[in-house]
């Protein structure tokens, strides 16, 4: 049977070479092909592995820690539901019930997304790559679960479009094109994006859906607050993912020990955000780290090897930075509770000038390394 | 017919916006609504063309090193003017624009087309020249105006374009173009699609 698979490619793959029939969809026959079977190319000049994990893997290895996040949201989805109806149903019906709302999150963001990228790669005369995989897979977990779907499509091409295709495709892209399209709902569409009735799937209207943030961003204090487990394990209302810090963390250790995620971002971002809201703000530091998306952004989006500065002081810098942005954003900003996705935004767009200024460092400083050695010499 | 293209090029192949990237400032300020952005396009017309005819005419009397000045005192002098027929004759547009009429005056392309065209042509092919760029101009604000109003606040001109059926239905206007950003990222989209055609 499989084998059978195998020689259908083979026979049908002359078409789409070419000057074949189907030449025109080259790109589309390539990526299912390369999905199904490893590529029988190989590197014809000298290789550089330093590694066996190819872009292929390290996707799919960011797809594997996001489950977890995934997992537990699904089930968030239902619990918030039916605890906001007060309603006392079964595990499998809070279950059945997020996965009703979340696949067609899913749905919308995958057929648009790919879509888009296949177009692109067919006209650029392209491989379509993977790294959709990953955005697709992110969009719905930082989306409030309301968000209409003709809202998440539209946020979604936008991402894609302006986000990565017009800069070259994916590796090339300038912002984290999952949270630009946060960014773009968030700005295009308040009323849907925030608020207190947007978290809860089918909400019961007499019921708070009030986020942690949006109660202190209303002036409340930490007693109004659900209890620090309850926001660990991540029972409280929220972007899909976000809200189970357990998940986040076990998807985030998996990504350190892979060596996927920089640790050095992660760290600097804790600190950055710890310092800051030691400094500014009037709610403990370990609320702040709890509250909103710090934690998922910090280890899923901050942490992307695409728009993260390069080098390694650059890493802490551009860690520090973002979590000292969020915090000041969500204390002095009167506009949005969250800052979480606004300083990753603007970090990514810095991330290369503060590489830049960490290289000229370096060769400023040999330089006169080695003015001083001929001087004494 | 060889001045027709003076007026030809700057919409497409020579595009103040797009192509020279000049008056980006104003196309930001102007564009959320329709009707202002098209006021705006007729008064930088009417400022570049004339303020080209008349630089043409005195060219050869300026001083080389106090030009900049006199070609300062003719635009101040033509923006004032318009700005003055504009409070008399459209009061509530002129009243949207506000200081964006005044502002003409730093409008790279007038100061630009003085300097590049009129200081060196005969007064006719000038006042072409001007026409042509402030056409250009406003063509690229009338685009970007056209989809701000239409996606922003589902109108256009003021008139209410988007069914109301469609909102019942859930549609609702994008905040995000009446934001300047967006006006970037509309011209970035312009400039997208008109540069391959030009590297034909």
């Amino acid at each position: 049977m499989l084998m059978g698979l195998r020689n259908y490619i083979d026979k049908i793959k002359p078409n789409f070479e070419q000057g074949g029939k189907f030449a025109k969809f080259h790109s589309t026959f390539e990526a299912f092909e390369t999905f199904l079977y490893t590529p029988n190319r190989v590197t014809t000049s000298g290789a550089h592995i330093r590694d066996a994990v190819d872009m292929k893997r390290s996707l799919i290895y960011v797809v594997f820690a996001l489950i977890p996040c995934f997992l537990f949201g699904t089930w968030n989805i239902g619990y918030q539901h039916f605890l906001s109806l007060g309603e006392d149903v079964t595990f499998w019906q809070t279950v059945g019930y997020g996965l009703i709302k979340i696949i067609p999150l899913y749905l919308v963001s995958y057929i648009v997304g790919l879509t888009i990228e296949f177009t692109f790669a067919e006209i650029r005369h392209e491989d379509v790559n993977e790294g959709y995989f990953v955005t697709g897979f992110l969009i719905p977990l930082i989306m409030p679960v309301d968000v209409p779907l003709w809202m998440l499509a539209i946020a979604v091409a936008f991402a894609v479009i302006i986000g990565k295709e017009v800069f070259g495709g994916s590796g090339m892209n300038v912002v984290n094109p999952a949270l630009l399209a946060r960014a773009f709902l968030f700005f295009s569409y308040p009323s849907k994006m925030t608020g207190d009735n947007v978290w809860i799937a089918g909400k019961a209207d007499a019921y708070s859906g009030a986020t942690p943030l949006g109660t202190i961003f209303n002036g409340g204090t930490i007693n109004d607050l659900p209890s620090l487990m309850d926001m660990f394990v991540g029972t409280i209302p929220g972007s899909v993912g976000e809200t189970s810090k357990i998940a986040i963390l076990i998807g985030g250790i998996f990504l350190i020990l892979t060596g996927i995620a920089s640790l050095r971002i992660i760290i600097s971002t804790f600190v950055g955000a710890i310092a800051m809201s030691l400094l500014i703000s009037d709610v403990p530091f370990y609320y702040h780290l709890l509250m909103g998306g710090f934690m998922f952004g910090t280890f899923f989006m901050a942490t992307d090897p695409v728009t993260a500065a390069q080098t390694n002081i650059g890493k802490l810098i551009y860690g520090f930075l973002i979590g000292a942005v969020a915090i000041l954003i969500r204390v002095a900003n009167p506009g949005y509770p969250e800052g979480m996705m606004l300083a990753i935004l603007l970090l990514n767009v810095f991330a290369p000038l503060i590489d830049w200024c960490v290289v000229e460092c370096n060769i400023y400083k040999r330089k006169k390394r080695w003015a001083a050695e001929r001087r004494t010499k | 017919m060889k001045n027709l293209n003076l007026i030809t090029a700057p919409l497409r192949k020579a595009n103040p916006i797009t192509v020279l990237i000049l008056g980006i400032c104003s196309a930001l300020a102007v564009t959320a609504k329709l009707k202002p952005a098209i006021v705006m396009a007729l008064s930088v017309t009417v400022v570049t063309a004339l303020s080209n005819l008349v630089i043409s005419l005195l060219r050869k009397g300026i001083p080389s090193k106090i030009r900049i000045i006199v070609q300062l005192i003719v635009v101040a002098t033509l923006v004032i003017l318009v700005d003055q027929f504009l409070k008399a004759f459209v009061y509530d547009v002129s009243k949207q624009l506000s200081v964006f009429v005044g502002l003409i005056i730093t409008n790279c392309i007038v100061m630009g087309r003085l300097e590049a065209f009129a200081m060196a042509h005969k007064p006719w092919e000038s006042f072409l020249d001007g026409i042509g760029n402030g056409l250009g101009y406003g063509s690229i604000l009338v685009i970007v105006a056209f989809f701000r109003e239409l996606f922003g606040s589902g109108t256009l001109l003021g008139y209410q374009v988007i069914p109301q059926g469609l909102y019942d239905f859930g549609y609702v206007n994008n905040g995000l173009m009446i934001l300047p950003p967006m006006t970037l990222i509309i011209i970035g989209i312009i400039i997208w699609l008109q540069k391959p055609e030009e590297e034909k």
